[in-house]
């Protein structure tokens, strides 16, 4: 594969076309809007927690294949899961894309599809847009009401 | 202080005796950046003529020849290699002047570009004239580089912006524009032509109009316009004339900002500091008139001159010809561009500048840059420092492809081929 067809791989062109878990939550306890000032693309994201596990989590807003993609892969890994895993996945991904602790977290959880996010880093100027929506789920899980990519 | 005027006769435009031609592929070895970068066996295809324009040798030299053996700050040193310095950058400042066909070198301020230009007028000219109830008229196709600078010194002064609509075709809707011109309009400020759509507006026809409507003084944003139309500022008559040296083949860290000069005179300083003061106390000081009163410390000397290269540079170009083939390139390119599968191009104005921006069914334009950019296609995909025409367009974002003299039609084809890859790999 060469790196763009590793960048579009088939998960992330479905999970493009047909994004999971977008749309509004109605009594969700959380949202965080994420910006991309690079290209004007703006994800909300939205939380409905219980306790301490996120009931659910959906997103609204445009953006490319890789960061419609990303927040679908996002709502599907960190639903039903509690905030500590959440943060903890939160983490790998950013891990993943800075390079740091970079072959421990190979194998995720969803089928392990979210490592389709891989073929990023490739991309340096694409990692914002996969890094979007994960960071609104984190200011949402902070209790911010909005972040920035800048 | 205007020593300048008294040195040397005006510049001779280079190649004047030659005779004057345009044959693109010598033109591209002009240019040396064109032959690197070639990638799996495709050559560098550069569509983002609009962001910034390539260097010609000719300003690249300019900028190596004035460090190796010219370099010194400019009226300062009583040595000659300062004298020499400060002669270069005002015979650079005179050749603009006369390219451009400013009544004086003395209209021509230099800048760090286009936003400091705009920057300058909003604060001195904004800053003194605007109050409570005035307006500011600008519209709906202009670079954040002339919204947000009128909108800092709207919210200082009281004043109110307000904004001409387009037409959909993407033109200034002329009979709006004229309704929005009243008495309590001070300043207006618009695009000579449209990053994004490349509609050019007729500057000349526009500052008329506005005179016999209101005492309202004018800007033009000229950052695309002075690439692609040949620029008279007398003709224009308008009071300010703003551009970026980046864009017409010239260094980054320059630009220009014309004023007339009774106007500049009249205005208070932008920065201040060295350079731009006749005299200094620990309490007060004076300014030195137009230029040199809005160039506060030591400015781009070299990029000034390589500027002044840039355009000796295109003086010895048959430039009815290098406007013959921008504009076969975008006819060629929109022809070929409407071909395409769920294409739409944004900004269809009869005269309309090089570029071309657009977007496609059911691909944002970040994936179409990626993946032209795996052709070696490199062209702009965002809002292009327009987010409110976005607004205007119903468009999150937009790709866009903007040309130079020299594209070509080959490397319209290779556009055209990966925007076929892009729709493979998305929409089937
Ligand atoms: C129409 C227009 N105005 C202003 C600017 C700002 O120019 P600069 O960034 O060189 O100051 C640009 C360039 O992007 C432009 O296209």
């Amino acid at each position: 594969m060469d790196e763009l067809d590793e960048l579009y791989q088939e998960i992330i062109l479905d999970h493009n076309k047909r994004p999971r878990g977008r749309g509004e939550l109605p009594g969700a306890t959380h949202t965080a809007q994420g910006d991309n000032p690079l290209c004007g693309d703006e994800i909300r994201v939205f939380v409905r927690l219980e306790g301490d596990k996120i009931a659910d989590v959906k997103f609204i807003g445009e953006g490319c294949a890789i960061s419609k993609a990303s927040a679908s892969l996002m709502t599907q890994a960190v639903r039903g899961k509690t905030v500590a895993q959440a943060k903890e996945q939160i983490q790998k991904i950013h891990d993943m894309f800075t390079g740091q602790g970079c072959c421990e977290h190979t194998s995720f959880d969803t089928d392990g599809e979210i490592a389709a996010l891989g073929g990023v880093k490739k991309f340096p100027q694409r990692v914002k847009c996969a890094t979007l929506a994960w960071h609104a789920l984190d200011a949402a899980l902070d209790g911010k009401p909005n972040v920035s990519t800048e | 202080m205007c020593l300048y005027y008294s040195l040397m006769p005006s510049h001779s435009s280079g190649g004047a005796t030659a005779k004057k031609t345009f044959c693109v592929q010598k033109v591209r070895e002009d240019f040396p950046i064109l032959g690197t970068h070639t990638r799996a066996g495709k050559p560098l295809c550069y569509l983002d003529n609009a962001a910034t324009a390539q260097k010609p040798q000719a300003v690249i030299d300019a900028l190596s020849y004035f460090y190796a053996n010219q370099n010194a700050n400019i009226d300062r040193g009583v040595y000659e290699l300062g004298a020499e310095a400060t002669e270069l950058y005002e015979r650079a400042r005179k050749k603009i002047a006369a390219r451009l066909n400013a009544a004086s070198p003395a209209e021509i301020v230099f800048t760090r570009g286009t936003t400091e230009s705009i920057n300058l007028v909003a604060c001195s000219l904004g800053g003194s004239v605007l109050k409570q109830g005035d307006e500011i008229l600008i519209t709906a196709m202009e670079h954040h580089a002339n919204i947000v600078p009128w909108q800092q010194i709207a919210a200082r002064t009281g004043a109110a912006i307000k904004v001409a609509p387009i037409t959909p075709a993407g033109e200034l809707d002329a009979m709006a524009f004229e309704n929005l011109l009243t008495e309590r309009v001070k300043i207006v400020a618009f695009t000579h032509m449209s990053n994004v759509l490349g509609t050019i507006n007729d500057a000349a026809a526009l500052t008329k109009k506005i005179r016999a409507r209101c005492g309202a003084k004018v800007l033009v944003d000229g950052a695309q316009a002075i690439v692609h139309g040949d620029v008279d500022l007398q003709a224009l008559d308008c009071d300010f004339y703003a551009f970026s040296g980046h864009k017409i083949y010239g260094p980054t860290g320059v630009g220009v900002l014309y004023g007339k000069q009774a106007l500049l005179d009249s205005l208070p300083p932008y920065q201040t500091g060295g350079d731009m003061v006749v005299k200094v106390s620990f309490e007060t000081a004076t300014f030195k008139r137009s230029p040199h009163r809005f160039e506060a410390g030591t400015p781009a000397i070299a990029q000034a001159v390589g500027l002044a290269t840039a355009f000796d540079y295109l003086d010895t170009l048959d430039m009815p010809a290098v406007r013959a083939h921008e504009a076969d390139l975008l006819a060629y390119a929109s022809a070929a561009l409407r071909e395409i599968k769920g294409l739409t191009i944004h900004g269809n104005a009869p005269n309309k500048g090089a570029l071309i921006a657009f977007t496609m069914q059911g691909v944002h334009p970040h994936d179409i840059g990626t993946i032209l950019d795996s052709e070696n296609v490199c062209v702009r995909a965002g809002h292009h420092c327009a987010q409110p025409l976005m607004g205007v367009l119903g468009v999150q974002s937009t790709a866009r492809a903007s040309f130079a003299l020299y594209n070509t039609r080959a490397e319209i084809d290779a556009l055209v081929k990966a925007l076929h890859k892009v729709n493979r790999m998305f929409n089937e």
